[in-house]
């Protein structure tokens, strides 16, 4: 076992920083404030390799090893967190697709995915079915020609709804159960409604998704009929909840950033109690990214303990961030809550991570229950 | 990756799911059915037997019938991997 990153892992990291630092960030306070993210964004990711990385080179990707997908997803974490919740919910798509589409399908997508000219978005909760996801309730009837299934229901809070290009969708068949299928945004009889003003993640525009008897093919079906629970959500969340958990030590390492500097150019950081919340902010960072790499580990090797190593390691490091976050606004005091600083975007981005991809309580119960099943 | 005998596959099925619910069980034990688990085990063992025995479960194949029981997931992962009975697993 080693836990320092092989230098071809330490300059992939570096390069991730770099573009983080220089295409991301600066653009973080004005997604925030317009609620909106520029299009170009999503070009300039693809460009750099960034969509859909894990896919296999033969599938288009770039095969990268899913640790340095985490130090990716810390890093534009760090600088952006409606950028990181764009990957995040875009990967979860092309992953489902590379595992659980056809072939057909994979040639199809998968290619616009990796290149941007497709974006991805996750429509799992609707107004009565969050945490659990067996209760959906949109309905794919199938249609009269046999081609077809006919979407009914609506998908609230989706991630990137106002820009995607396709989606995931969640939706019951007669007798059948929960089953996913690719629904192109064109489609007719869906419509999609924005949902501004949430308190966090404020430029990764969500929206509500509207099915109205809306046709499906029938070969934009992933996996099979009545089985999208647990197969498809838990390989589609355990790698959202892998990214949100290293976005959430980015989280925390741009409270750090923010919190020390201040800190000690405003003379607090001589107080001990102000080194309590710094130090805090230091240990999270490393013992959730340490949590985070190990999931991106066992991810990688196809572990059966993948899906509970994410959920600890999203659950640990969501509640630091949210943690790190309300410290950071404290160290900054009246500062901290106004729109010069940035903590108070990554005060109200922290929240968010301990609701997304499973609550605090959900996680809980889950770990509580059954985390002395993943090989400890 | 080769797949290993049939008897073998029982042992190290049996050996995974004995250390992941901390109990002994038998081998046509429905570990569903008993409440040992919650649905997302169905998804872990997936993972199990394509990363333990190399096989890739297909989508027509996500059937919690496969995956329920020592004696089932050996006949699955022995079906797939060709040294098993012709007949279809759990039938
Ligand atoms: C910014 C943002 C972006 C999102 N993006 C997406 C997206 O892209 N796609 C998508 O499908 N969804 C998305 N969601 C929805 C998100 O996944 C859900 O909000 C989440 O799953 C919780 O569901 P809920 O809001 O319905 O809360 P509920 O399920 O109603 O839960 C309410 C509270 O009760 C707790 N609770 C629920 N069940 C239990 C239990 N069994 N035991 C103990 N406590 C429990 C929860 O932890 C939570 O605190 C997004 C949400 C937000 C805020």
């Amino acid at each position: 076992m080693r836990l320092t990153p092989t230098p071809e892992l330490a300059a992939l990291r570096d390069r991730f920083r770099d573009f983080a630092d220089k295409e991301v960030a600066p653009h973080a306070a004005r997604h925030d404030a317009e609620e909106r993210v520029d299009r170009a964004i999503v070009g300039r990711l693809a460009a750099e390799g960034l969509l859909a990385p894990l896919l296999p080179a033969g599938l288009g990707g770039r095969g990268l090893d899913p640790i340095a997908y985490g130090l990716l997803h810390e890093e534009i974490g760090r600088a952006c967190s409606s950028v990181r919740s764009l990957l995040t919910v875009h990967d979860m798509v092309a992953d489902s697709v590379r595992r659980w589409g056809t072939p057909a399908l994979r040639e199809r997508w998968l290619p616009r995915l990796v290149s941007g000219e497709a974006l991805g978005a996750f429509a799992l909760s609707e107004p009565d079915a969050g945490s659990d996801a067996a209760a959906v309730a949109t309905v794919a009837r199938p249609g009269r020609d046999g081609g077809h299934h006919l979407l009914t229901g609506t998908k609230r809070w989706i991630t990137f709804g106002q820009l995607a290009d396709v989606f995931l969708v969640f939706a019951r068949t007669p007798d059948e159960g929960p089953t996913a299928f690719l629904v192109a945004r064109d489609r007719p009889g869906l419509s999609v409604e924005p949902l501004p003003g949430m308190l966090g993640t404020r430029g990764s525009m969500l929206a509500e998704l509207r099915f109205d008897d809306c046709p499906v093919p029938r070969d934009h079906l992933l996996g099979a009929p009545g089985r999208a629970h647990p197969f498809i959500t838990t390989s589609a969340l355990t790698l959202g909840r892998y990214s949100v958990a290293a976005g959430s030590v980015g989280i925390v390492r741009a409270c750090l950033e923010a919190s020390a500097g201040y800190a000690a150019g405003r003379g607090v950081l001589q107080h001990q109690l102000v080194q309590r919340m710094v130090a805090d902010m230091v240990v999270s960072a490393e013992a959730g990214r340490l949590l985070a790499l190990r999931a991106g580990e066992l991810i990688g090797a196809g572990s059966p303990h993948a899906p509970m190593a994410a959920t600890e390691a999203k659950y640990f490091a969501g509640r630091a961030a949210a943690d790190a976050a309300r410290d950071a606004v404290q160290i900054h005091g009246a500062a901290g809550c106004s729109p010069d600083h940035p903590v108070a975007r990554y005060y109200r981005d922290a929240k968010v991570m301990e609701i997304i991809e499973g609550g605090n309580e959900v996680s809980q119960t889950m770990i509580g229950r059954f985390g002395h099943t993943a090989g400890h | 990756m080769s797949t290993p005998e049939p008897h073998e596959v029982r042992e190290q099925t049996r050996q995974y799911l004995t250390s992941s619910l901390s109990r002994q069980i038998g081998d046509d034990e429905d570990i569903f059915a008993a409440g040992f688990v919650n649905s997302l085990f169905a998804a872990q063992l997936v993972m199990f037997v394509e990363s333990r025995f190399g096989i890739e479960v297909e989508n027509n194949e996500l059937e919690l019938a496969y995956f329920s029981s020592v004696n089932a997931l050996t006949d699955f992962v022995t079906y797939k991997a060709g040294k098993g009975r012709a007949a279809q697993p759990c039938d």
